[in-house]
């Protein structure tokens, strides 16, 4: 069984202001699909040990990875389900609110939905170096904000992402460069809330 | 302000086609610009531990500094002198051979000039992440060595001086090259600065 590049929902140009058609073209198409060439090519040594597992199940399970080839899974294997995710949640009809009971889960969790805005967008700024700010569902089925660095999936800390902000420099430097505060702000105009309420409602 | 951001010893399009002008100057006037800044930023509250003393000295004697500070000076202060090193290696009229007691030293640890060179090109390409491969002399020992480091980790804190360095943060090369990082390291050694890391090299060994 191999791993493949999921299918982009929207054209390369769909996500533009926020991100341009460019660094969204590279972004998948070189990045998202080395990740996913190479966790295939890690995984040849050791085939009876992926098979029939998703990618979600490999990385919540790091320490069952077979040694030669750890460090290797969790490093494209990540890369591989954290663009998996960032697609996913990215819509160029997104923007706006969250509703139903993950609108509720925030308010609860975070007093408001401009204040889960902000730590997140702090979240994701003060990152150093290569890495993402996720909004996740942990073990007691509450809501959490985490960094993490390079491509360290959360699920390998027994947290679900449903909504992943990319910070690596590959994400924004065409158009921003080093103002990645600008993208992590433009960002939230193309949050797709229906796909993120929809990995919300399966999680918990 | 404690430290000073150094003049850059050449225009922003002197490093064309290997490094491009715009590249070179958002690195410099904002990246470096800005570990420069918070970094004078913490030093101002810290007078005890940064005055009189270099930057590298700083991140030589890391384990002195309070550890309230510790993990921003490894990374602001490692940022500014990592980019203080990395301009001053790069020049218009690098590229070629090292030569002198540095070419014999390369010799000795790796056999050819060849094989170091390729082995710090694997060693920078293999970064996961933001970081550095390194040419460096080990303080005690005087041998050469090739390694890397996460970040902005200097190699001065685990008692190594740095002669090459090559950044493999993707603002170092993405303007030009995005992902495809081995072509900017093969590049860079176009612009090595040899006259520059034969005569850090030869201060090392007086250390
Ligand atoms: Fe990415
Ligand atoms: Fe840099």
């Amino acid at each position: 069984m191999k791993f493949e590049l999921p299918k982009l929902l929207y054209d390369y140009n769909a996500l533009e202001p926020s991100i341009d058609a460019l660094t969204v073209e590279i972004h998948y198409d070189r990045h998202h699909r080395g990740y996913a060439n190479k966790l295939n090519e890690a995984l040849e040594k050791h085939p009876e040990f992926a098979e029939g597992k998703t990618i979600e199940a490999i990385l919540s399970d790091v320490n069952s990875i077979p040694e030669d080839i750890r460090q290797a899974v969790i490093n494209t294997g990540g890369g591989y389900a954290n663009h998996n995710l960032y697609w996913a949640i990215l819509s160029p009809n997104g923007g706006g609110l969250p509703k139903g009971e993950l609108l509720a889960a925030i308010t609860k969790t975070f007093g408001s939905f401009p204040e889960f805005k902000t730590e997140l967008t702090k979240k994701a700024n003060s990152v150093f170096g290569s890495g993402w700010a996720f909004l996740v569902v942990n073990k007691n089925k509450a809501l959490e904000i985490v960094a993490s660095a390079n491509q360290n999936s959360p699920l390998s800390d027994g947290k679900t992402p449903i909504l992943g902000i990319d910070v690596w420099e590959h994400a924004y430097y065409l158009n921003y460069q080093n103002k990645r505060p600008d993208y992590v702000t433009a960002i939230w105009n193309i949050i797709n809330w229906d796909e993120v309420e929809r990995l919300y409602n399966e999680t918990v | 302000m404690i430290y000073e951001l150094p003049k850059l010893p050449y225009a922003y399009d002197a490093l064309e086609p290997y490094i491009d002008a715009k590249t070179v100057e958002i690195h410099y006037t904002k990246h470096h610009q800005s570990y420069l800044h918070n970094l004078n930023n913490i030093a101002k509250d810290y007078p005890e531990v940064f005055l009189d003393k270099k930057i590298t000295q700083v991140l030589t004697d890391i384990d002195n500094v309070p550890e309230k500070i510790r993990q921003q000076v490894i990374n602001q202060g490692g940022g500014y002198a990592n980019h203080n090193l990395y301009w001053l290696i790069l020049s218009p009229n690098g590229g070629g051979k090292p030569d002198g007691k540095l070419v014999e030293a390369i010799k000795q640890r790796f056999e050819t000039y060849e094989n170091c060179k390729r082995e710090l090109e694997a060693a920078a390409v293999s970064v996961f992440g933001s970081g550095y491969g390194w040419l460096v002399v080990d303080k005690n020992t005087k041998q050469l060595d090739i390694i890397t480091t996460k970040n902005q980790d200097s190699p001065y804190s685990i008692n190594k001086i740095p002669l090459i360095v090559i950044d493999v943060w993707e603002h170092a090369y993405y303007l030009n090259y995005q992902n495809r990082r081995p072509e900017y390291v093969a590049k860079i050694f176009n612009v090595i600065n040899w006259d520059e890391i034969e005569a850090n090299y030869e201060k090392a060994l007086l250390y």
